[in-house]
């Protein structure tokens, strides 16, 4: 560090960076939408557009569709509260106890999971989540199928927009948060895209 | 740190020998050159970007010091532990005792070319650790026991028959060419790792000073994987990937993507603040940060060689580079190849042993055109051979310097400043032309040996103007 102080130069530093380049990207609430959904599905996502009242009623559509049988979801988040209410739902795990005590049990019987999201970035089709308590980390990563709920009036235009306009810097940041834009993918053999390579095979997104 | 045995000269003839690796390299830098531009539409955008990212860069580098304290107060203050490595034994050192608190027997990694400048893999593995890469691209690379051949992609030079056959011979499945069903098997194949690490082990792409943030990009989910299931995770990264504000990371992670590999954004983008806290259900008891030096600091003494710290590692200049694309990764015998590499490796290691590297370019300019930090590198590979032979400020600057050469160059300048000399020098090269060989070594193996006039150009011109005088 001494080192490091005994540079030959004085620090110059620019004061004058211009970032309107970032700051002046906006659209218009429909346009925003459009573009997320648009650059999601790009990436293989499926993005259901659904009312507040009719959500679970995908879920339930996409759990049969793709054969899932068991689905991870926190009984305590407000889209929880309404899935644990009714009756014909896959068989409802909740993530209850720390990861130690059923590593295997997660990532070898858990077909799916459902998550809440902090919101939506357009520019880039990105899910921001804020993992805790209720539901940790390894929920978005370790089931093959990861569905989401994005409220559309979440979604910001840019990444830049979102953590001003939540005051991320200021608030301080949570243990972990996570922009996810798609299911796992890769390109690494001949950079022929794969996808679900170590998380999710299929992210389904449903806006309300 | 590794070490370099052999020629830039000696391995590169083998990779220009060897069709495969030509046409591999050829397929993919095309695809991914394509890919950039497509992202990179409007110019004007691109032009303006590129000016804010350069500036948030240099700005970090020149209050460097300052930030490197805030970051280490700021991930104590979040539970995070933090150690400092001036040389990559230290930092190989650090991980081991970690490793041995926590009795681990096995470690996952997610891709971290750090950890690669500390050739960690070989090192916990003669210490009775395994040490298994997780990214596709790296275990590929780690299986077959060979290295990345580029920062970004690390097995772009197998095709999709050699990973087959890597498959079969490691692994005794059944020959597929098959991306998904070798994606597929590498899945199932990892998750069992992922569950039994007692450590994982990740590189750092933005560490952010104010939050004591680390941020890491990826596609795969190996990367999240590392860091949230295995009880404890080490970050490791050169003391130059810290920035101050946590909204300087978006301009530079759109950048870093889209020059990358043509993306507007990687599947994650993984945020990491603090280890588990009450109540959480999973991510790390424990998370240790190594910040490594490796002559970065020599680096950093000299003005214009500390633009070499500005890069965000996307691989932009490597993919554009005539040269890399020609004699592929492994040719530049270390870490990082192609225009980056020859200004990193030939820091780190010093120009004695990789001053060569700097050599292996023809100065077409296209990495600082592309860099989107604005590098100056052409400018920078340029000081780099300066060094070489007659500078002070690189570890071993001058060790190239060649008493002939220098004595040549000595000649030629007196020469060419001294009228009267020069024109004896010519008028002897002129009249004695028959004695200059046909061929000389290495320069006339793939060139025409130029041929020197009967005349000297002073006298013809002489000749002409008189002429033209008798004429009017």
């Amino acid at each position: 560090m001494g080192r490091l102080q005994d540079r030959q130069g004085a620090a110059q530093l620019k004061t004058d960076l211009d970032y309107s380049i970032v700051q002046n990207k906006s659209w218009d609430d429909l346009e925003r939408i459009e573009l997320l959904i648009q650059n999601m599905t790009a990436v293989k996502t499926e993005v259901i557009r659904s009312s507040r009242n009719e959500w679970l009623e995908q879920v339930q559509k996409i759990a049969t569709a793709k054969g899932i049988t068991s689905l991870l979801a926190s009984p305590d988040t407000r889209w929880g509260k309404q899935m644990y209410a009714v009756t014909n739902m896959p068989k409802l795990l909740a993530y209850e106890l720390p990861i130690e005590q059923w590593k295997a049990e997660l990532f070898e019987t858990v077909d799916a999971s459902l998550t809440s999201t902090l919101g939506g970035i357009a520019e880039t089709g990105s899910l921001v989540l804020w993992p805790d308590n209720n539901e940790p980390r390894l929920m978005s990563l370790v089931p093959p199928v990861h569905i989401a709920i994005l409220e559309a009036n979440t979604i910001e235009d840019t990444f830049w927009s979102f953590m001003n306009r939540h005051s991320w810097a200021m608030k301080g940041m949570p243990t972990n948060a996570l922009l996810i834009s798609g299911p796992s993918k890769t390109a690494d053999i001949e950079q022929t895209l794969a996808y679900g390579v170590h998380g999710p095979k299929e992210l389904v997104v449903i806006v309300v | 740190m590794q070490k370099i045995d052999s020629s830039f000269n000696e391995r590169s003839h083998g990779a220009l020998n060897n069709p495969q690796i030509r046409s591999n390299f050829r397929r993919a830098m095309d695809g991914l050159i394509e890919k950039r531009k497509a992202q990179f539409p409007d110019e004007d955008e691109l032009a303006r970007m590129r000016e804010l990212a350069a500036g948030i860069r240099q700005n970090a580098l020149a209050k460097l010091p300052q930030l490197l304290g805030q970051l280490e107060k700021q991930c104590q203050a979040n539970g995070v532990m933090v150690h400092w490595a001036q040389t990559t034994d230290e930092a190989c050192e650090i991980i081991l005792n970690i490793a041995h608190d926590h009795d681990a027997r096995n470690v996952i990694k997610g891709k971290s070319m750090v950890s690669e400048e500390m050739d960690l893999n070989h090192f916990m593995e003669a210490n009775g650790i395994e040490c298994l890469e997780s990214d596709l691209g790296e275990y590929l690379v780690h299986i077959a026991g060979e290295t990345p051949s580029h920062i970004i992609m690390p097995a772009i030079h197998k095709n999709r028959r050699q990973i087959a056959e890597l498959f079969v011979e490691k692994h005794g499945t059944e020959y597929t060419e098959d991306v998904n069903a070798l994606t597929e098997h590498a899945r199932r194949l990892l998750r069992n790792k992922f569950m039994q690490a007692d450590i994982g082990i990740s590189g750092v792409n933005f560490a952010v000073a104010e939050t004591g943030t680390l941020c890491l990009v990826e596609n795969e989910g190996n990367g999240r994987m590392s860091t949230t299931v295995p009880p404890v995770h080490i970050a490791v990264m050169g003391i130059e990937k810290v920035v101050e504000q946590l909204q300087h990371v978006p301009p530079l992670l759109s950048l870093l993507t889209r020059s990358a590999t043509g993306q507007h954004i990687t599947t994650y983008f993984n945020m990491i603040t603090s280890p588990r806290k009450e109540g959480e259900k999973d991510g790390p008891q424990h998370i240790h940060l190594v910040l490594l030096d490796n002559e970065r600091t020599s680096m950093y003494q000299d003005e214009q060689l500390r633009d070499t710290l500005r890069c965000i590692r996307c691989g932009a200049c490597i993919n554009h580079c005539p040269v890399y694309t020609k004699v592929g990764g492994h040719a530049y015998g270390a870490v990082y190849p192609g225009p980056i590499g020859k200004l990193v490796t030939s820091q780190m290691l010093g120009l004695e042993q990789a001053g060569d590297l700097p050599t292996a370019c023809t100065l077409c300019g296209a990495c600082g055109d592309v860099c989107p930090v604005k590098i100056p590198i052409p400018d920078l590979i340029k000081r780099l051979r300066a060094e070489a032979v007659q500078g002070n400020t690189v570890k071993q600057a001058g060790s190239r310097k060649k008493f002939i050469e220098a004595l040549v160059w000595k000649a030629w300048a007196m020469i060419y400043s001294t009228p009267a000399l020069y024109r004896s020098m010519t008028w002897l090269a002129t009249r004695m032309r028959v004695l200059i060989p046909a061929k000389i070594g290495t320069w006339t193996r793939n060139r025409c040996m130029p041929k020197v006039a009967r005349r000297p150009l002073h006298e013809q011109i002489e000749d002409i103007l008189s002429g033209a005088g008798r004429k009017k």
